[in-house]
């Protein structure tokens, strides 16, 4: 059956902002499928409101919609484009539940577009807790023991048939968001509630926990002809109770009989043709009791998924892609495997190698948040290693992590230094956290009884076994020290151990352990990822290392470097709050330059969400740990042929910054920007004293290698001041400090994160503005790509603060002069690619922050608006070109773009929301449209804020912020909402006659305000806050306005641009937005169509 | 020169442990990296297993299994599950598998996943290769580890071999002839001579008559059903069914008890006079190992008889090659075989891909297929036939394998489609498979 023909258009529905849960995978599976669909001839309009997806670039799409995703603007974009066909089943949660609202109130009936992939009763049957657990008793299939609950008293009848401990799941969330475990009564009331407070439809699944059991998923793909295949099967390391996303997780299945696995594949492909998933890849998880083998279908998702990104990159089997020339109408035979080209896509992958996935988290970034995983997932990122057997696969993923870790690094076990060791051991491994491997791994140091008590992890006895391998080896070492024979050597680089893993155990330098380890020429070799075990030929340069017992005659290493002319591009790993999807957007954007200027990319990664470790995306991919001995392996390689002109890592983020200096001390040629500038601008001295050599201003600062020294640069400096570590990313650390005993309280805390290393104090500069600057350079001219004013002030994190380009209250002057010193810094740092500057400017006077000499957060976004590939232009700088030559016009803006963005506190009970100098927010939305506020307003819709219309809002502001409430509250009157204020702002806003409420403060006795809110006579909230105590006394308001997704705002200038966007909102008839392509601006301002 | 030579006697100490190979290294370090690693290089370890192939390519690794030594033919499986059921199938009788998936034993050994007599079993795979070591198992069927069942059925094993490696190198030049030796005590390079020898002393799998050795000696009634199933699916008239033995898998004879057949298992060497003495509602011809033509030869004319009799016949694997051969087609050795549990193959009539378990060196020829013959299944990898029903008879087979064990379920229907053709012969419908 060939592709459908009474389709011409697709929209594609993107995910929206990068949030926990739903990352940047739905980038890769969006973008798979666009290719997709246009190389079958289709047009493909797509929506989505992240800036940073190499979805959202122009050439993908034909009309590409920067846009929120929600209903209404998906139903404007429709009307439209009058699309034939919705594909919805690449954007996660959020697309499928957007589209599902737009079929159930008709609109895409009335428009005539045909959801193509999964239709509405397939979305509903498999999103249904209910219609699925009926819908599985229908097939046969057993489900855990369950019952629905719509209130909490259908919930305290259903504990009375289930039992605790329960499992608490609200229908039509992310990540399982809103749910948990339920261990006794208190528990069960306080989780049933918020589980129905967190559910799109106010439903809940309260399940038999299964204690002990193991969990399975399968990743199926089925076409319209019935043919059903298995991806891959997933075995999570895990046991059940942690969500599958923050499971450590390994593929394929690794301890199921084949018996065990055929009925899990029957059952999976059941479930699809029950659930009536036509085309497409859908996963099916299951639960297994290790006891007796009984299996139960815990779920399923009928859409391409966090999983299928993983299969893909764990077999090389393309689900996304298949799956969207599946959804217009191919079938599966008819399809062709990439990698083998000879074969058909209707097979089963098999794979002759270990995938393990961990998840990253972020907890240090959420003090006070539990560390606890639980049903709702809280990982911000992955990583996956490839390894040909388990330990080696296990090892690598955490050498992957970026978290400073060559393997199974020692951890501190409480209370394993004497005493009751295996109760010990039970209390650290009980309860599942993202330390359980380490600690799994202490444990089993601790001798034989320590490891009787090591099932209390929950991992199978095999995944124990194989760790206490781990462990014994390393015991031996630490005794016997470093093999000095290859055999011997090898056989430790076989098991996966590091160099740096091996040196630590030995007492050894790194460069040591390398160095005989070459001399004995233990060198690994690499194979290639095919979905066929070597059975057929691959064609594409996927590959991953391992060490291997050479045999004279047999061909082990299959890297076959070309003759080429060729750059390595390093990654950015996994994603974590402060790099996320932008630098895998420059990684990839850097790999497109190079194959287009004719010389072979070469990607280095292993974070399998992305598009950068899509086989498809470089000429050559290593799927390996970003970490010096791997770099410096696959760079060997390379260089046995073709001429490798260096390594790009100015796009990665700090992920390859950090391997500059040790590549350029063996010789590896650096592209672009001499590393030493990275010092110049990270190092604080000389920081300073580039300043000074071009006369520009920086706050007041000082550096402090000690306590006391902190404290007099603090009085010289003056309170507040900003204080952070030396060599930082997101602003780790980093913290606002008003008086002494607050810096004392930091000093005491700093030693943890930064070592011996030196703090750096900043004169805060309060309310000022806050400006990035990015820039192109060549060395000789600079080229400034943006200018963006941030709209919160000084002293929130660049990352965590909406801003908005062009500037909106910044003169020609000021801006002018930004641009110069931008100019002056770039060209004073020799940078050759990009650059990024952080300004600060008050009354008129311009403060540098910061300066990265590296691709910023923000260059997706500036690239989306100037509609200039930014670093493309960057990568041909690197190989050599000159801006002069590239005629690049100053972009003229006829448009206002905000990027704004999201943060993951919904799911850190109990953590402040309150923005700082520390970045915490995961991704971000953009808005577009031709005025700021209603650009903001579409900013703040895309993430997820749900701006009223209508009624209440809370006003309590400290003592310098009130005058500047007058307005906003004045305006916000005027469009009908009721002013409710405490004390002293209730004063000010009625002395300037605004009609205002009087309210409690929660300290001030009851009824206050907590009061109002729960009693929804609250809709906005704007809470400015002035020192330690008020922050505190605010905390009770903010998480509870969290829970009442109540939008909240906690700067100044944030709520005057909120109010903005409620009157932009208001002026068009609630939110009826224009819709505008990125390909209509381009259209408007140069009269071409394409976007270059 | 004392210090370097106390470092040797410590490696020395170490070496007699047959641990880890370590030694104070900072010790020896200074008298130069060359002259250690030279001793080193004469006393290393004599490798307790090795792999020799005809070529002279010699690959050393950890032996597993019982110390023995197996010769045949090497080939590959890419199946991740199933390898006690692998290990069991008699089709692999001269053969030497490789396994693909680095991690076999995981799940151990268990009674219930066995495809032939779990005795001693000689005619069933001669020896594994594998890449990782096995590990104990975990599985709540186990019943042993995969260690220990090797060694009760005498198969050994080479552990720590560059599996992919050998993998190409079966794909580009072929399943070469092999020998596997383990021996716990070590073994010279002159034991490694010696079996390269044997290695190509073994006679090519062409032209080899094996499914005699492997065949029943005794007729036999079966009467078990599939793992975890007590009674036969649905309504099923039970039919009489004759299975001649080449070398079944007890998989097919478990799916044709489901069917609610009464199975009588009988010899490769039963007449076909024989056979239909028995009153079979329909005849099963097996799986099993070797050359084809060569088994043609002695059964050929049993075979020309029972189809000549109408009597409804189905052939799985060797049994369809048989068959094919019965009328008139041909058969041929192929360069590395179809062996795993991933194979997609094309159900002609209705389109659907079934994803299949295979395991065959030999495949019917497409050239000459005869006109009695008409093609239903066809591998999509190669496009190498899977499948046929004759036109005049009620005779049909499958190159691969329905009842999986190990692999997938989707060409389970065949068992059906043979119990249906034996209700429309026996309603006297006109016979077409």
């Amino acid at each position: 059956m060939p592709k459908r023909t009474d389709i011409e258009s697709v929209l594609v529905v993107g995910a929206g902002p990068i949030v926990i849960g739903q990352a940047c995978e739905f980038d890769y599976s969006g973008v798979q499928a666009c290719k997709a669909l246009r190389r079958e001839g289709y047009r493909v309009i797509l929506a989505n409101s992240n800036p940073a997806t190499i979805m959202t670039d122009p050439d993908l799409a034909d009309a590409t919609y920067i846009e929120p995703i929600v209903p209404q603007t998906l139903a404007a974009i429709l009307e439209k484009e009058r699309p034939d066909a919705l594909l919805a089943t690449m954007g996660g949660q959020t697309a499928l539940n957007t589209t599902l609202a737009l079929a159930n109130d008709g609109v895409l009936e009335q428009l005539g577009v045909e959801l193509i992939g999964a239709d509405r009763k397939a979305i509903e049957c498999a999103e249904d807790r209910e219609q699925f657990r009926d819908a599985m008793s229908e097939i046969g299939l057993e489900s855990p023991r369950a019952a629905f609950a719509r209130s909490s008293e259908e919930a305290r009848d259903a504990l009375e048939r289930i039992g605790l401990p329960a499992v608490i799941r609200p229908s039509f969330t992310l990540g399982g968001f809103g749910g948990g475990i339920a261990y006794n009564r208190d528990e069960f009331v306080s989780l049933t509630e918020q589980g129905l407070a967190a559910s799109f439809v106010g439903l809940i699944l309260i399940e038999e926990y299964l204690l002990g059991w193991k969990e399975y998923e399968m990743e199926v793909v089925r076409d319209k002809a019935d043919n059903a295949i298995i991806i891959c099967s997933i075995e999570n390391v895990d046991p059940m109770g942690v969500h599958t996303g923050d499971s450590i997780t390994v593929a394929p299945a690794l301890t199921l009989t084949d018996k065990e696995f055929q009925i899990m594949r029957d059952s999976s492909i059941a479930v699809l043709r029950k659930i009536g998933v036509e085309t497409g890849g859908s996963n099916v998880q299951f639960a297994v009791n290790p006891e007796n083998g009984r299996q139960v279908v815990i779920e399923m998702n009928p859409r391409v998924s966090r999983s299928s990104a993983l299969a893909s990159k764990a077999t090389g089997f393309p689900i996304a892609k298949v799956a969207a020339q599946l959804a217009v109408g191919y079938t599966l035979d008819e399809l062709k495997n990439d990698i083998t080209r000879f074969t058909p896509a209707s097979f089963e992958p098999t794979l002759d190698y270990v995938v393990t996935k961990i998840p990253r988290f972020a907890f240090e970034k959420f003090p006070g948040a539990d560390s606890a995983l639980t049903t709702s997932m809280k990982s911000v990122g992955e990583v996956m290693a490839i390894g040909r057997d388990f330990s080696s696969s296990m090892q690598k993923a955490l050498q992957s992590l970026e978290r400073d870790l060559c393997g199974f690094d020692e951890i501190a076990l409480p209370g394993g230094e004497g005493g009751d060791v295996k109760n010990a051991v039970r209390g650290a491994l009980a309860r599942t956290t993202p330390e359980t491997p380490r600690l799994l791994a202490q444990a089993l140091r601790l001798g034989d009884e320590a490891r009787e008590a090591c099932d209390a992890c929950g991992y199978d006895p095999w995944f124990i076994d194989r760790i206490g391998e781990i462990v014994d080896t390393e015991e031996a070492l630490r005794s016997n020290g470093l093999p000095g024979d290859a055999d011997g050597l090898r056989s430790l680089k076989v098991a996966g151990f590091s160099d740096a893993r091996l040196a630590s155990l030995c007492s050894m330098e790194e460069s040591e352990v390398r160095r005989r380890r070459h001399d004995l020429g233990v060198r690994p070799v690499y194979k290639r990822i095919d979905s066929c075990a070597a059975e057929f030929e691959a064609f594409t340069p996927y590959l991953y290392s391992c060490y291997e017992q050479p045999v004279e005659g047999l061909d082990a290493c299959e890297a076959s470097p070309s003759s080429k002319r060729k750059v390595i591009l390093l990654g950015s790993g996994p994603n974590r709050i402060g790099q996320g999807i932008e630098f895998d957007y420059c990684c990839c954007h850097g790999a497109f330059a190079l194959k287009d200027k004719d010389v072979e990319s070469i990607m280095i990664n292993c974070n399998p969400e992305t598009v950068s470790t899509d086989y498809d995306t470089s000429d050559r991919l290593y799927f390996e740990p970003l970490s010096l001995e791997h770099v410096l392996e696959i760079i060997d390689v390379e260089r046995r042929a073709g001429e490798l002109l260096g390594v790009i890592v100015q796009f990665g983020g700090q992920t390859p910054l950090r391997l500059a200096h040790a590549l350029l001390d063996v010789g590896v040629p650096i592209l672009g920007t001499p590393v030493d500038a990275i010092d110049r601008a990270e190092d604080r001295e000389r920081f300073r004293a580039l300043l000074g050599k071009l006369s520009l201003r920086q706050p007041d600062n000082a550096i402090a290698h000690g306590a006391q020294e902190a404290f007099a640069a603090a009085e010289t400096i003056g309170y507040p001041l900003v204080i952070r570590p030396s060599y930082v990313l997101g602003g780790r650390a980093m913290e606002i400090v008003h008086d002494r005993s607050h810096l004392e309280r930091y000093i005491d805390a700093a030693a943890e994160v930064s070592g011996s290393s030196p703090v750096l104090l900043e004169r805060y500069l309060a309310d000022a503005i806050e400006v990035d600057v990015d820039v192109l350079c060549d060395g000789e001219d600079v080229f400034v790509a943006g200018v963006m004013e941030h709209i919160e002030e000084a002293g929130v994190h660049s990352g965590d603060s909406a801003c908005v380009m062009p500037p909106h209250s910044l003169s020609g002057e000021i801006v002018a002069e930004l641009e110069r010193q931008s100019c002056a810094l770039a060209l004073e740092l020799g940078v050759v690619g990009l650059m990024n500057v952080q300004y600060a400017i008050r009354n008129g006077e311009v403060f540098v922050l910061e300066v990265n000499p590296r691709a910023s957060r923000s260059i997706p976004f500036v690239a989306k608006m100037i509609s200039k590939p930014v670093v493309a232009i960057a990568t041909r700088l690197m190989l050599g070109e000159k801006l002069a030559d590239l005629k690049l016009a100053a972009p003229k803006l006829s448009h206002v773009g905000v990027k704004e963005a999201v943060f993951p506190f919904v799911r850190f009970p109990g953590v402040d929301t309150v923005l700082g100098p520390e970045m915490r927010s995961t991704g971000e939305a953009m808005g577009i449209d031709r005025n700021f506020e209603t650009a903001f307003a579409k900013s703040q819709i895309a993430c997820g804020l749900h701006l009223p219309k209508a009624g209440g809002v809370f006003i309590s502001v400290k003592d310098s912020d009130k005058q500047a409430f007058i307005q906003p509250a004045k305006t916000l009157t005027q469009m009908g909402f009721s002013i409710i204020a405490t004390g002293g702002t209730a004063r000010c806003l009625s002395e300037a006659g605004i009609e205002v409420e009087t309210v409690k403060k929660v300290l001030e006795g009851r009824p206050h305000i907590l009061d109002a809110m729960k009693d929804k006579r609250v809709q906005l909230v704007f809470n400015t806050t002035e020192g330690a105590q008020s922050l505190a006394d605010s905390l009770s308001l903010r998480r509870a306005a969290l829970g009442m997704s109540i939008p909240y705002c906690t700067t100044r200038a944030g709520a005057v641009a909120m109010v903005h966007a409620i009157r932009a909102i208001l002026d068009t008839n609630g939110g009826r937005f224009n819709v505008v392509s990125l390909q209509e601006l381009e259209q408007e301002r140069t009269g071409q169509n394409v976007l270059k | 020169m004392s210090n370097f030579l106390l470092g040797v006697k410590l490696n020395l100490f170490d070496l007699c442990k047959d641990c880890l190979t370590s030694a104070p290294v900072s010790l020896v370090w200074s008298l130069g990296f060359a002259l250690y690693s030279g001793i080193f290089e004469i006393m290393k370890p004599l490798p307790s297993a090795v792999l020799v192939l005809t070529d002279g390519t010699i690959l050393v690794g950890d032996g597993i299994g019982a110390p023995a030594k197996a010769v045949g033919e090497v080939c590959f499986h890419t199946a991740m599950t199933g390898y006690q059921e692998i290990l069991t199938d008699p089709s692999y009788t001269g053969q030497i598998i490789t396994f693909t998936f680095p991690h076999i034993g995981n799940v151990g050994a268990n009674g219930e996943d066995i495809e032939s007599a779990d005795a001693a079993a000689p005619t069933t795979a001669g020896a594994l290769v594998l890449r990782a070591d096995i590990t104990a198992p975990s599985n709540y069927r186990s019943i042993s580890g995969l260690n220990e069942w090797l060694c009760e059925r005498g198969i050994p094993g080479i552990a720590g071999v560059d599996t992919r490696a050998l993998t190409r190198r079966i794909r580009t030049k072929g399943m070469a002839n092999a020998a596997v030796l383990h021996d716990p005590d070590g073994i010279s390079a002159e034991a490694i001579d010696a079996l390269l020898q044997e290695a190509k002393a073994c006679p090519d799998m062409e032209n080899q008559e094996l499914a005699h050795q492997a065949t029943t000696k005794d007729s036999y009634e079966w009467c078990k059903f599939p793992w975890r199933q007590e009674r036969a699916a649905g309504s099923n008239a039970a039919f009489r069914v004759v299975a001649i033995d080449f070398g079944l898998k007890w998989n097919i004879l478990r799916c044709l008890k489901a069917q609610n057949c009464h199975i009588d298992v009988v010899p490769a060497t039963t007449s076909a006079k024989e056979i239909l003495g028995r009153n079979p509602d329909g005849v099963f011809l097996s799986n099993g190992p070797g050359d084809p033509r060569a088994t043609f030869e002695r059964v050929g004319g049993e075979l020309k008889q029972l189809i000549e009799s109408g009597v409804p016949l189905f052939g799985i694997c060797l049994g369809h090659q048989l068959l094919a051969l019965a009328f008139g087609a041909t058969t041929q050795k192929m360069q590395q075989g179809h062996h795993g549990a991933n194979h997609p193959v094309k159900h002609l009539e209705s389109g659907k891909v079934e994803i299949t378990s295979m395991n065959h060196g030999f495949c019917v020829g497409r050239d000459n297929f005869p006109g009695t013959l008409e093609e239903t299944h066809i591998s999509l990898f190669d496009n190498s036939n899977c499948g046929f029903q004759a036109r005049n008879k009620p005779v049909f087979a499958v190159q691969y394998h329905p009842e999986a064990s190990p692999g997938p379920h989707d060409s389970a229907y065949l068992f059906a489609r043979f119990h249906s053709l034996m209700q429309d012969i026996k309603n006297g419908n006109k016979a077409r498979a």
